[in-house]
């Protein structure tokens, strides 16, 4: 029967060749790998809630005055958006859980593509093939965010209409051009009664499109590339080891979906999500105090509280240039486009052109993980200052004290957790070294003939081993003259980069090494007395920068 | 031992990592380790013992059967505990219950699944090899074959006028696409100007929101504070976008501790002051007032005004004051506007001048 189906499908599909080419393709596995799976599924949870939603949503800013269920707000006049919005969660069975479930998957969605993008980040997964994925898998981080504010703007309740308030205000602080596209986005002047329409065509038309579109180019490129996997004995550049798809990974994939779906609908089911009937439509005079984006809006929404007053000046008496929103504009978007560009520029300082299928560990890529951190407290601090009020009011703080932290956090703060993650990095690398050329303490006292105690250190076996020493390593990059004598100025930035980079490496320990590191103690065998000496134990072979 | 005397050297890199690729400031030591190849296989107690292999197939096929159990539990919730008209309550046991056994349902498949995967399933390491993305070098130069073909076959090199006639309709094209968009609003041509005004004017009175009654300056003690909109708001044709612009604090101060400026010695009211609520940031309103220090504050982004000295900024990101309604009482004590504000209101834009007559 299954022979018949089977038969009947790939004589009009030839989908025989596909599972030939794909059913036992291999993926490696580790538990990071699992972070965009969970952004994957999340998506999928988001489009089939999204358009049970749909069924029941009225995206218009048409008044009518609310007869349904909930009684503090009958008779109101609100916006028809805000009405079905009410009317799914108090007039539909299930309605409230599917749009609980639709807003903690796309808070999740958001957490776990930029966990995701974390991992790759850390172990260098961006390097080449894979840099053209990274860019795309960032543009889905920005259409994600897109896709979550527009929909947080659709009930037209008070806490979003006051987002959206904001948003108007950013467009406008932009020079020339930013009055115009308030008015045109506004279909007038705020709020108008077109906003909600338009970004409601966004959120379910263009943006899903786009999404969709990408993911599976993301995924098409999974496949082309195959998955990075971590150093571990038995794994190369050239390999790849894990489990075939079917069954395993295909049962652990399809299970995992399963699993994010459940967690997100129990969360659902116990925690309210944006209760919008208690925020009430949307009114340009009422505000509570302590509002706060979804998070993933926070660090934009933290970036303008963090604008020392001030900052905004009148060019000839003429033209107001807003400061205190360009600034955090700007400061966004070179983080933004920062992290966008990263793999081209680390390439174009290694001048690694090779493809790198095994991934980093952080450590020993010391100065991209202490660049990763300070990124992570640059946008940390932008994020904390989204909820500088709260934080004021339960940490007992005065509101200024505050904001000056996350002002000195901002600024010195990625510094600072450059310089520390950096240290810690080397120091962790030191102890890998140590381990490989000395063993680790087994915790064996042994008394020797002339009365001396020692510890007994017992050697790593090859598996173990090979896992601490497998990893690249790059030396600082040494300007030459060209034929011509002359040295380009491109090339002493390069230079500047590289050294910046690489001068201050570990270089994983070799068979000669270790060999050596033995041959140099008379107890053989137990490998006794190692207090390693500081040109042993720290810095590998001498590698001068000429 | 490889080397002894020099430690590790560099070399040049093999092709593992694709063809004709540089390595860059790659080191890559003459004696490094050698991959000791895949540690031997580790066996489960599921391959080992075959009694715990069936207590694990028959706990799978449990889980499987109480995820059945769940999706019935959840159509029993739809009708066991529904929606009650009137009665808000009805939803949240609805959610609840609803919800937990579609939980229910969906972990039990998840955990069964992976749990099979993990515990029953072969688990012997698969190695595939890997090849470079780029394409063989027979495959490359027949897709630059193909492209010369194309080429030559249309003339699309050779024909350089066809080929930029085409060019420049194909830039063209798009162009009217844009003009469309121009009505997306509507055809007013000076947002700007609609910015610089509010519906206030000489002798509007000053209501409450949202009630729209009207207040007689006896009503407002000192202390007090008031959210204001323009009497004749409910009759504006567009409400909120009104409402927007003109919505108004209004507070009473001791009048020696007002800081008056000269020329607006006329806008206060024996000490009633009524500033615009719309703050000068990004147009949030601004509706937190301080009883004791007179000051507000901007519930978004943290900006502080001193309603003393004319709703200055000591704290935060705005910049501008917020701008001063005129106001005076009518004959039969109401509060009023004398004019509309003298600059605009709201957040800064870029025709905004820095002139205004305040």
């Amino acid at each position: 029967m299954t022979g018949a189906v089977s038969s009947y499908i790939d004589e009009r599909t030839s989908i025989s060749g596909f599972v030939k080419l794909m059913g036992r393709k291999v993926f490696p596995d580790h538990w990071s790998f699992m972070l965009g799976e969970v952004a994957l599924w999340c998506f999928v949870i988001i489009l089939v809630t999204g358009t049970f939603l749909t069924f029941f949503f009225q995206a218009s800013m048409a008044e009518v005055v609310y007869e349904g269920s909930y009684t503090p707000l009958k008779g109101l006049e609100m916006s028809a958006a805000m009405a079905s919005t009410l009317d799914i969660s108090f007039d539909v069975r299930g309605g409230l859980l599917v749009r609980q479930i639709h807003h903690w998957a796309a808070l999740l969605f958001i957490a776990s593509i930029m966990l995701h993008m974390a991992r790759v980040f850390f172990t260098g997964a961006f390097r080449k093939p894979r840099e053209l994925n990274w860019v795309i898998g960032f543009v889905m981080w920005i259409l994600a965010m897109g896709e979550g504010f527009t929909g947080y703007s659709l009930p037209d309740d008070l806490l979003s209409g006051n987002g959206l308030r904001i948003i108007d205000g950013l467009i406008k602080g932009i020079p020339v051009v930013g009055t115009w596209i308030s008015y045109l986005l506004f279909g007038g002047e705020f709020p108008g009664t077109q906003i909600i329409g338009r970004l409601y065509t966004l959120h379910i038309l263009l943006l899903p499109a786009l999404l969709v579109a990408l993911v599976g180019l993301h995924m098409v490129f999974l496949i082309v590339h195959k998955h990075t996997q971590f150093p571990g004995p038995g794994r190369t550049n050239d390999n790849v080891v894990g489990y075939p798809i079917l069954p395993v990974y295909g049962a652990k994939m399809g299970g995992t979906f399963f699993i994010v779906f459940g967690v997100i609908v129990a969360i659902a089911a116990l925690f309210a999500i944006n209760p919008i009937w208690n925020y009430g439509p949307y009114d340009p005079s009422p505000v509570s105090a302590g509002t706060q984006p979804d998070w993933y809006i926070g660090f934009a929404d933290g970036a303008l509280r963090l604008v020392p007053p001030g900052w905004e000046f009148v060019l000839f008496d003429t033209w107001t240039v807003s400061m205190n929103i360009l600034a955090p504009i700007i400061a966004i978007t070179i983080w933004i486009v920062a992290v966008m560009f990263y793999p081209f520029i680390e390439q174009w300082i290694t001048g690694d052109r090779r493809e790198h299928h095994l991934a980093d560990r952080p450590r020993n890529v010391p100065t991209r993980t202490a660049i990763g951190v300070a990124g992570i407290v640059y946008y940390g601090a932008m994020f904390v200052a989204a909820s500088s009020d709260l934080i004021a009011t339960h940490f007992k703080m005065s509101m200024e004290n505050v904001i000056h932290i996350l002002q000195f956090t901002l600024i010195a703060g990625p510094f600072i957790a450059y310089f520390i993650t950096k240290r810690i990095c080397l120091a962790l690398q030191k102890k890998d070294r140590e381990l490989v050329l000395h063993g680790y303490e087994s915790g064996r006292i042994v008394r020797l003939p002339g009365g001396e105690f020692i510890e007994v250190h017992q050697p790593l076996d090859e598996y173990e081993r090979w896992r601490l020493v497998d990893f690249n390593d790059y030396k600082p990059l040494m300007v030459r003259p060209n034929s011509r004598g002359q040295i380009n100025p491109l090339e002493r930035v390069r230079a500047g980069l590289s050294r910046w980079f690489f001068e201050d490496r570990i270089a994983p320990v070799t068979a000669g090494e270790l060999a050596r590191a033995h041959d140099g103690h008379d107890s053989g065998s137990t490998h006794a007395n190692e207090l390693a000496t500081a040109g042993q134990g720290v810095g590998g072979p001498p590698h001068t920068n000429p | 031992m490889a080397n002894p005397g020099s430690g590790s050297d560099i070399v040049p890199v093999d092709s593992s990592h694709g063809p004709q690729a540089s390595a860059g400031t790659a080191v890559i030591a003459a004696d490094a380790f050698e991959n000791p190849g895949l540690p031997p296989h580790q066996q489960r107690v599921t391959d080992l013992d075959p009694k715990v292999d069936r207590r694990n197939e028959r706990g799978v096929s449990l889980i499987f059967y109480l995820s059945i159990v769940f999706s019935i539990a959840a159509i029993a919730a739809y009708f066991a505990v529904p929606i009650v008209e009137d009665d808000p309550a009805s939803v949240r046991l609805n959610n609840l219950f609803l919800g937990l056994a579609i939980a229910g349902a969906l972990l039990s498949i998840g955990v069964g699944t992976v749990h099979w995967s993990k515990a029953l399933m072969a688990n012997h390491e698969s190695v595939e090899a890997r090849h470079p993305t780029r394409g063989s070098e027979a495959t490359r130069a027949r897709a630059v074959e193909v492209f010369d073909l194309a080429d030559k076959e249309s003339g699309f090199g050779r024909r350089a006028l066809l080929r930029n006639s085409l060019i420049g309709a194909l830039v063209a094209v798009p162009l009217p696409a844009i003009f469309l968009f121009r009505d997306l609003a509507p055809k007013s041509n000076d947002p700007a100007g609609m910015l610089a005004h509010t519906m206030w004017k000489e002798g509007t009175r000053l209501a409450r929101d949202p009630y729209g009654t009207p207040i007689k300056a006896s009503e407002v003690t000192l202390g007090s504070v008031f959210h204001v909109i323009p009497e004749d708001l409910e009759e504006a044709e567009h409400k909120l976008e009104e409402k927007a612009k003109a919505a108004v604090l209004l507070m009473r101060l001791k009048p020696e501790d007002l800081n008056v400026s000269a020329g607006r010695e006329t806008w206060n009211y024996d000490g009633i002051v009524a500033y615009s609520k719309i703050c000068t940031h990004v147009g949030c309103p601004v509706a937190l007032y301080e009883q004791q220090t007179h000051h507000l504050l901007c519930p978004c982004h943290q900006s502080q005004f001193d309603i003393k000295n004319e709703a200055a900024v000591i704290f935060g990101p705005a910049k501008r004051p917020l701008p001063q309604l005129p106001i005076t009482v009518d004959s039969e004590g109401y509060l009023v506007a004398q004019s509309d504000f003298h600059e605009p209101v709201g957040p800064s834009y870029w025709e905004r001048r820095g002139d205004y007559d305040v």
